[in-house]
């Protein structure tokens, strides 16, 4: 058997850990979803007031979707910045009550404060797998014409706002400037 | 103050270890008496140290110390002593420090259970694991310090156990796991110390065999401990996943398995040596990846610890040291042994070989699933999942084909057999096999399910051969009882831990296969069948534990009309942190479990419940035991004990012939 065989094994090791190295500064959390690009699916369900609602009736401006649920304690650390950006009118956030108890969703609201524009109540997911959430908290930047442009799992707080979002509805202005 | 003398004491442990990784080996290299002989007692002193340390750790968590970091994100005055003394490697630092605790109790052993061998031997084996112990606690001290303290202000209150984790098999998993994983560290340094020293010979191999053995019997158990309390705890109703967590385990594992087969190739025979310590260095490799992988947040997964990219690095580094560095030493000094190959095509030589073969592809193909998607991402910026067909679709033929072989492989003889001898000795069994694996499930079910055909063949084919061998083993004694004494307790290691793979096989066979599962929507009174089971919904009841409240509902079974008693699962709010949390109530059996877990509360008092029938299941577990039992039968035998004598007197020897030399 020649010599160099036997350093196979500690080369295969070193092109590994090349690839283990890469994969350390990538972010499994980063899904990107089917529908980047994409219009939101059409639905037809009910706030968690009680009103009917559709595709018809989201704004027709640039706005945050936010997947959340009375359950969620990472949605308690987003809450601050999600009041912030409603009271500020920076832009218009709606809520998905996602796979949440009506009653439970209320009191949430009531208890922390509601930095919706309305909440679209999802009791069974089923909105949500059409939407393929991952699951609590989970927020999309929806466009004017109501297409998917952007989608950032788990928290969304005052640094992923200027790092990602800021940075994502820019381009998206550019864009729109532009045609 | 007291969690700063844990931090002291994980600083003199350091120091230690600094001084065990270098002065024995040095030692060793010069022949320095004093400099090896220092190697035992560093290790009893690192051994202290870390024990300190970790009952601090311990005490901060029973006296609600919340100034500490790790203990605030992870306990809660409520949480029940229990947990709170063991939600020590409740996260990531915590059992981080239970990691290196556990290679301290490992390298204390060696220190002890080591008189066999030459002085310059352990003096390098203790200095191999100095250096890991080293990386370990620089890790510790560097990144992820479990005696962090929260100033100035420390919380009133501690953020809680994760409720997943508040259960027994969180006090026994991971202990046990981390005990099999680090096991391997040792098997590890003694192929290390046999490369340096260049002796890699008969006696490396048999000083090696009882390490490996135990560590892959402990390592067994914490396996199936992990599959067990995943089982009744996690509510899904299966007992493995493919869970990128949990397949670095099983790497190891399979490593681990061909490793202990091939050692018994290394001792008897001399040959297979590079491959061997190859194998050592794979295992305890994969031990160090399970690590990396769940720490670094390389990957998602229910089990993985917080990420954080600087840990990742710093794992990584210790990962390119210490197995960059022994595959380097390997590419050196592993052509220089030469092995004797004289066996034949057809002989115990090549089954063993054949063995080693299918486990390292069995253990490729998990690894390469594991890692396919973080490398997907790495290439294309796409993600991807590989899901559980993948692994089935793989993993299942090839331990059918390794059943067939260990059919065959202890009735082999070293260096050659005849395949008409074979063909002789295993015609009638292979024929009985196939005859019991069609007949015995077709009469039982009433139906053909080829599955349960291919399952029970396996295991009839395990069980006959075995029992053949053991027949033509004890035919020329004058009586079988005297044949069954005259077998040595490896040969009944072997066999127990086979007849373990059997019970294995029909066990995960069988639950695959047979299980039945509904998901209703029950009102108080009502029923369903599940199977042949009958499930009556009774009522619900608001009940109160020590940290959290529960609705915990009342199930009577039957089957054919008669009682088989209630099952009571709740479905719990932990108060600290409002997570809710299922608790299913088993009936655990032979033959079969039931199970059921309650969803949630819908109107009219009606609840929405999963009711399964898993019937075999706890044959994966019972497997698992006898595999386990076998592994550390084998470690006890004579043989290893006897080393010692004919150690000394191979001394006694050599020095004869050096006084004669000299004189």
């Amino acid at each position: 058997m020649s010599r160099f065989n036997f350093f196979i094994p500690a080369i295969g090791f070193f092109v590994l850990s090349l690839i283990l190295w890469r994969g350390l500064y990538l972010d499994p959390k980063e899904l990107p979803s089917m529908l980047i690009d994409k219009p939101m699916p059409e639905f037809a369900l009910t706030t968690v007031d009680g009103n009917e609602i559709s595709n018809a009736d989201l704004p027709n401006r640039m706005f945050l979707l936010n997947v959340w649920g009375s359950y969620c304690l990472p949605c308690l650390i987003e809450h601050p910045t999600l009041m912030r950006l409603a009271e500020e009118g920076e832009i218009p956030v709606i809520g998905i009550n996602y796979r949440d108890k009506k009653q439970l969703a209320l009191g949430w609201l009531r208890d922390n404060g509601n930095p919706f524009t309305f909440s679209i109540l999802d009791e069974s997911g089923r909105f949500g797998i059409d939407l393929g959430v991952y699951g609590a908290p989970e927020t999309y930047l929806v466009d004017a014409d109501g297409v998917i442009r952007y989608r950032h799992v788990s928290v969304l707080d005052e640094g992923v706002w200027q790092q990602d979002f800021l940075p994502a509805i820019n381009k998206l202005q550019a864009e729109s400037y532009a045609q | 103050m007291i969690p700063e003398l844990g931090q002291f004491s994980l600083i003199l442990a350091f120091c230690l270890s600094i001084l065990l990784g270098s002065v024995p080996l040095v030692g060793a290299a010069k022949g320095n008496q004093l400099w090896m002989s220092l190697a035992r007692p560093l290790t009893a002193g690192v051994f202290v140290f870390l024990s300190i340390s970790i009952l601090i750790l311990a005490y901060a968590f029973v006296t609600d110390d919340f100034s500490v970091q790790f203990v605030a994100q992870h306990s809660n005055t409520l949480l029940p002593a229990r947990y709170k003394m063991t939600a020590v490697w409740g996260g990531h630092e915590g059992s981080f420090l239970l990691w290196t605790f556990m290679l301290g109790g490992w390298m204390l052993a060696v220190s002890i259970f080591s008189k066999s061998m030459p002085i310059d031997f352990v003096a390098r084996v203790l200095g191999v694991l100095g250096i890991l112990c080293t990386a370990y606690i620089l890790f510790m001290l560097a990144t992820s310090n479990p005696f962090d303290r929260i100033v100035p202000l420390p919380p009133q209150d501690g953020a809680d156990l994760n409720s997943a984790l508040q259960d027994i098999g969180f006090i026994i998993h991971p202990p046990t796991l981390y005990m099999g994983y680090v096991g391997f560290s040792v098997v590890f340094a003694f192929a290390i110390a046999a490369l340096l020293s260049g002796r890699l010979d008969a006696a490396w191999a048999r000083w090696s065999r009882p390490w490996a053995n135990v560590s892959w019997a402990i390592l067994t158990i914490g396996i199936a401990l992990g599959s067990w309390w995943a089982y009744y705890e996690l509510g899904w109703g299966g007992w493995w996943a493919w869970d990128p967590v949990e397949n670095p385990p099983l790497i190891t594992w399979l490593f681990g398995t061909a490793l202990i087969h091939s050692l018994a190739v290394t001792e008897k025979r001399g040959v297979f040596k590079s491959w061997t310590v190859l194998l050592a260095i794979l295992a305890f490799s994969g031990s160090l990846l399970g690590t990396f992988i769940t720490r670094s947040g390389l990957l998602t997964s229910v089990h993985a610890f917080a990420s954080d990219p600087s840990r990742g690095v710093f794992i990584l580094g210790i990962l390119g040291l210490a197995i960059g560095g022994s595959l380097i030493l390997f590419a050196f000094r592993a052509p220089l042994m030469k092995s004797n190959f004289g066996f034949d095509l057809v002989s115990r030589e090549i089954l063993l070989l054949t063995n080693n073969v299918i486990l390292v592809v069995a253990s490729a193909s998990v690894f390469l699933g594991t890692l396919f998607p973080m490398l997907y991402q790495a290439i294309t910026d796409d993600l991807i999942s590989i899901g559980p067909p993948y692994f089935n679709a793989i993993f299942i033929p090839l331990m059918a084909l390794l059943v067939l072989v260990l059919g065959v492989g202890p009735m082999c003889r070293w260096k050659k057999t005849s395949v008409s001898y074979l063909i002789e000795q295993l015609g009638k069994i292979a024929l009985a096999s196939l005859a019991i694996g069609v007949m015995l499930p077709t009469i039982i079910l009433l139906q053909v399910s080829w599955v349960a055909i291919v399952a029970v063949t396996l295991a009839a084919w395990i069980v006959l051969s075995m029992l053949k061998d053991m027949a033509n083993k004890t035919s020329n004694k004058a009586t079988r009882l005297a044949g069954l004494r005259g077998l040595s307790l490896s040969y009944y290691g072997m066999q127990t831990a086979h007849f373990g793979m059997a019970l294995m096989l029909i066990g995960v066979a069988f639950t695959s296969e047979f299980s039945e599962e509904k998901s209703v929507l029950l009102a108080p009174g009502e029923g369903v069948d599940v199977g042949s089971y009958n499930f009556i919904f009774n009522d619900t009841q608001s009940i109160t534990g020590p940290n959290y409240v529960a609705n915990q509902a009342d199930f009577s079974v039957s089957k054919n009309g008669n009682s088989l008693g209630n099952l009571n699962p709740e479905r719990r709010i932990y108060l600290a942190t409002g997570t809710p949390s299922t608790e299913m109530a088993i009936d655990a059996g032979f033959f079969r479990d039931l199970f059921v877990t309650l969803g949630e509360e819908k109107e009219n008092n009606a609840w929405t419940m999963t009711i399964y029938v898993k019937p075999f299941i706890r044959w994966i577990w019972l497997g698992a035991i006898f595999m386990a039992f076998g592994g550390t039968v084998a470690a006890g035998d004579k043989r290893y004990r006897r080393v010692r004598q004919r150690y000394l007197k191979r001394e006694e020897q050599a020095s004869a012939i050096n006084l004669q030399l000299a004189s």
